[in-house]
């Protein structure tokens, strides 16, 4: 748990279709409730994906999608609560 | 039911109390089925192509399911063996013969050596933009709980041995087991 962003950190920059999300469903699974997942991917696709994954993944609320400029390009931050 | 007073057909009784009892009855079964159907999917593919092309659609289907809580199984017969034999599935082809979608005429596909040089190319584009390769994606497949199987009657009669597979691999299965996981599941694709 990071004190900075209060959440649970995923680097998941780097990796393509479907490793994102993989490791998303990974990473939430060691979660608990009330706590926020951050997954880091540069895969244009993990915003669509990400959210599809948050909308049938019981317990799963996706809070925010952003995007920022990095070294490595684009970097797409999606933010998920486990709510149950 | 009557509108106008009359028995219906069957005789069904239409006062208020019976069709109460009918309406808690039919609640009853609903929330049954509901319960039933937010349960784990279950997704059963029948993996028949070993060529690198054709060996990606099934892993990369089979791994996000399983992250979506699916309950997966692949079942590998035929060329699709190729994919769980350790040693041939790094060493999968990619052919551009009859392939109308790579831009090389059908005659010079046919050339010796044009499919080494076509997977050369399509190894060296995964891998610039970051695709898992086939072992990866195997890994992480087993690692979430796939059920990645290998048709016994395949395994035969291409003469593999079950010790070339992935640790993780189920052998000694054929199409009744493959059969008996389609009756139940949620999605079945033939790839």
């Amino acid at each position: 748990m990071s004190q900075e962003h209060d959440a649970v950190e995923l680097d998941a920059t780097g990796l393509n279709c479907p490793m994102p999300v993989i490791q998303t469903s990974q990473a939430f699974a060691d979660i608990g409730v009330g706590e926020t997942l951050e997954v880091h991917a540069t895969d244009p696709g993990s915003v669509s994906d990400i959210a599809g994954w948050a909308d049938s993944t019981d317990g799963a609320s996706l809070r925010e999608q952003t995007e920022r400029d990095a070294s490595e390009g684009t970097v797409y931050v999606h933010r998920i609560e486990r709510v149950a | 039911m009557s509108l106008d007073g009359q028995p219906t057909a069957s005789g069904g009784p239409t006062d208020p109390e019976t069709l109460q009892a009918t309406i808690a009855d039919l609640e009853e079964r609903l929330s049954a089925l509901e319960a039933e159907a937010d349960g784990d999917g279950e997704m059963v593919i029948i993996s028949t192509k070993g060529s690198l092309d054709m060996a990606y659609p099934p892993l990369i289907l089979a791994s996000t399911a399983a992250a979506f809580g699916y309950d997966v199984t692949v079942f590998h017969t035929f060329w699709g063996l190729d994919i769980l034999h350790e040693e041939r599935s790094k060493q999968l082809q990619l052919s551009a013969v009859g392939n109308v979608s790579m831009p090389i005429p059908n005659v010079l596909a046919a050339l010796p050596g044009m499919d080494r040089v076509t997977t050369w190319y399509m190894n060296r584009q995964m891998r610039t933009h970051d695709v898992a390769s086939v072992e990866e994606l195997i890994e992480v497949s087993l690692a979430s709980g796939v059920d990645l199987q290998a048709c016994q009657m395949t395994i035969e009669l291409f003469g593999y041995d079950p010790d070339d597979f992935y640790d993780g691999v189920t052998t000694g299965v054929g199409a009744a087991s493959a059969f008996g996981r389609m009756q139940t599941a949620d999605i079945q694709l033939l790839i």
